[in-house]
């Protein structure tokens, strides 16, 4: 049935992970630092509100732009915690999950041909989402020496006259690597003289561990040419309840929330519950989370220069981002062979794009033991090889 | 007010207690030094007061009660209720004593090896004492949860995907 297939679709590549995802299902007893969700099931608030809501029959549809309290409480949350000031009428829109966001912005904003600027390594969905809109893909490598963090001489090499968007991600998946104001502020500068809009995907930003997360959108000028996209998976462990949420200028939110009603409708109305209970009430939970994260991304990133290899440390979201390169294997083969050999799963950084070589990803949303018993199987296998 | 690097110190400490310095130091990304330092401070401040352990006795099928036991006293004067709470905490079967909002001053967590000692308890040490009111005694039937931690949950949670991006 190939032959009834848009070209669109037929070329659409998988996604990087697929192949070890298929290998680490046919093993057993396998220790897993493949998993980019948490490991904390959501807050019991947060849960008991939508069983809640269940139980009182809140079965319904929602408006398109999803509740109208969820909206007024989550641009408050935005204002106090962020310096972020969107308008809950209509400034913002609640997707099904931040995926949803970043392909509503690509359809609403590219016309075929036009030119997305996407950081490289990255989330597997920007490349996705505008190959889908029919965007010609600029990647622009972030580099281990800057710690991966973007950088406008990188930018102005993968920069041409077609280019209309640029994706951004810090805290980032999947290097963990965070950017301060002011090495955003240059970034911004470059968006406003080439006219470019941003989609920035900061869905990781509550998981900050130094200093304090910058939105791209309260840089000077930068609001109105900026799509602010996140969501509440990472964050309050609501990874299967699918509910993101992206703001910005009116006029694209408008645009935004057309496709999204023909195509979605609405995010489901008890996810929006169990997300609206999370502003209200779920700081404590998330705070203890963030803790938690914060001592296993030490002992991981210890753990991994002990064995030898260099491992720059990550400030946000909860991944690390080793250099394998001085096993003297690329980064899929030591993903295969680690799998094989020692029953470790992790991700090939060329899964994330081709700039990930040399690199592997671990999350380290696992407990401790877990954590610990896979670096001693991750160092035994390095040091069979370095 | 505790800094960010002492709350994450503490919390780590309080999840798991047998953590070396060295542990600790790559857990928080403090200095060994400090934290030993921190926590000889701690110690001796009485922030620490005892490095625990949480049992569940259910598990070894030994026979243990534990009792709440409201009790209602009459305050002394000069010394309100902390005169008769310090006795009461002198007794190795009070585990606990707590003073109370509402209807009872005093809370006790009493243990013993079943009912019968306990009940002898209240009768032979508690009861007589000029300076109770009245008591009531209430025993645990089962343990759910403690200390944060659920006795009888899941065996093992829902699954995640084995690798996701």
């Amino acid at each position: 049935m190939k032959e009834y297939l848009s070209p669109l679709a037929a070329n659409l590549k998988p996604s990087g992970i697929r192949k070890f995802f298929d290998l680490a299902a046919t093993m057993e007893d396998i220790i897993s630092l493949g998993v980019g969700e948490p490991d904390f099931a959501t807050p019991w608030v947060m849960r008991e509100s939508a069983i809640f809501s269940l139980e009182q029959g809140q079965t319904m549809y929602t408006s398109n732009a999803g509740l109208l309290e969820l909206r007024r409480e989550l641009s408050k949350y935005m204002a106090k915690n962020q310096g972020l000031q969107y308008n809950p009428d209509t400034e913002l829109l609640i997707t099904v999950g931040a995926s949803e966001a970043v392909d509503l912005a690509m359809r609403a904003l590219i016309v075929p041909g036009n030119g997305v600027l996407i950081p490289d390594p990255s989330y597997v969905a920007y490349a996705g989402c505008a190959a889908i809109a029919g965007a010609d893909i600029h990647y622009v490598p972030l580099r281990a020496e800057h710690d991966f963090r973007l950088q406008v001489d990188d930018l102005q090499l993968a920069y041409t006259p077609n280019c209309k968007v640029l994706v951004l991600s810090y805290p980032n998946n999947p290097t963990g690597a965070i950017m301060t104001r002011d090495e955003l502020l240059p970034i911004a500068r470059f968006a406003s003289e080439n006219d470019l809009i941003v989609i920035t995907d900061e869905i990781y930003s509550d998981l900050t561990y130094e200093g304090t997360h910058t939105p791209f959108a309260t840089l000077p000028y930068m609001k109105n040419r900026t799509l602010h996209v996140s969501g509440f998976s990472k964050a309050y462990a609501m990874t299967g309840w699918r509910i993101g949420y992206v703001a910005g200028h009116p006029d694209l939110i408008l645009a935004m929330t057309r496709i999204h009603q023909y195509t979605i409708m609405c995010a489901p109305i008890m996810a929006q519950i169990a997300a609206l209970e999370g502003l209200k009430a779920g700081d404590s939970a998330k705070k203890e989370m963030l803790l938690e994260y914060d001592r296993r991304r030490r002992i991981l990133v210890n753990g991994f220069r002990e064995m030898g290899l260099t491992c720059f440390e990550p400030l946000g979201a909860f991944y690390v981002f080793p250099d394998i390169t001085a096993t003297g294997l690329r980064s899929d083969e030591f993903a295969e062979q680690l799998i094989k050999e020692e029953k470790v799963a992790v991700v090939p950084g060329t899964a994330f794009g081709p700039a990930g070589e040399g690199h592997i990803r671990c999350s380290y949303a696992y407990s401790t033991q877990q954590l610990l018993e896979a670096l001693s199987r991750i160092s035994r296998f390095v040091k069979k090889r370095i | 007010m505790l800094s960010q690097e002492d709350r994450s110190l503490l919390y780590i400490l309080s999840q798991d207690c047998r953590l070396t310095p060295e542990e600790l130091s790559i857990q928080t990304g403090l200095t060994p030094e400090y934290v030993n330092k921190k926590i000889k401070q701690w110690e001796k401040d009485k922030v620490i007061v005892k490095y625990g352990l949480l049992i569940n006795y259910e598990q070894l099928e030994e026979d243990r009660v534990t009792a709440l036991i409201d009790v209602k006293v009459l305050p002394q004067r000069g010394h309100g209720y902390d005169k008769i709470a310090q006795r009461f905490q002198k007794f190795p079967e009070i585990k606990s004593v707590y003073l109370m909002s509402g209807d009872f001053d005093l809370c006790l967590v009493v243990e013993g090896h079943n009912m019968h000692e306990i009940a002898q308890f209240v009768s032979d040490k508690l009861s007589p004492s000029e300076l109770i009111e009245t008591t009531s005694t209430r025993f645990i039937l089962r343990r759910y949860k403690q200390d944060g931690m659920e006795f009888h949950g899941e065996e093992e949670g829902p699954k995640r995907l084995m690798i996701t991006p």
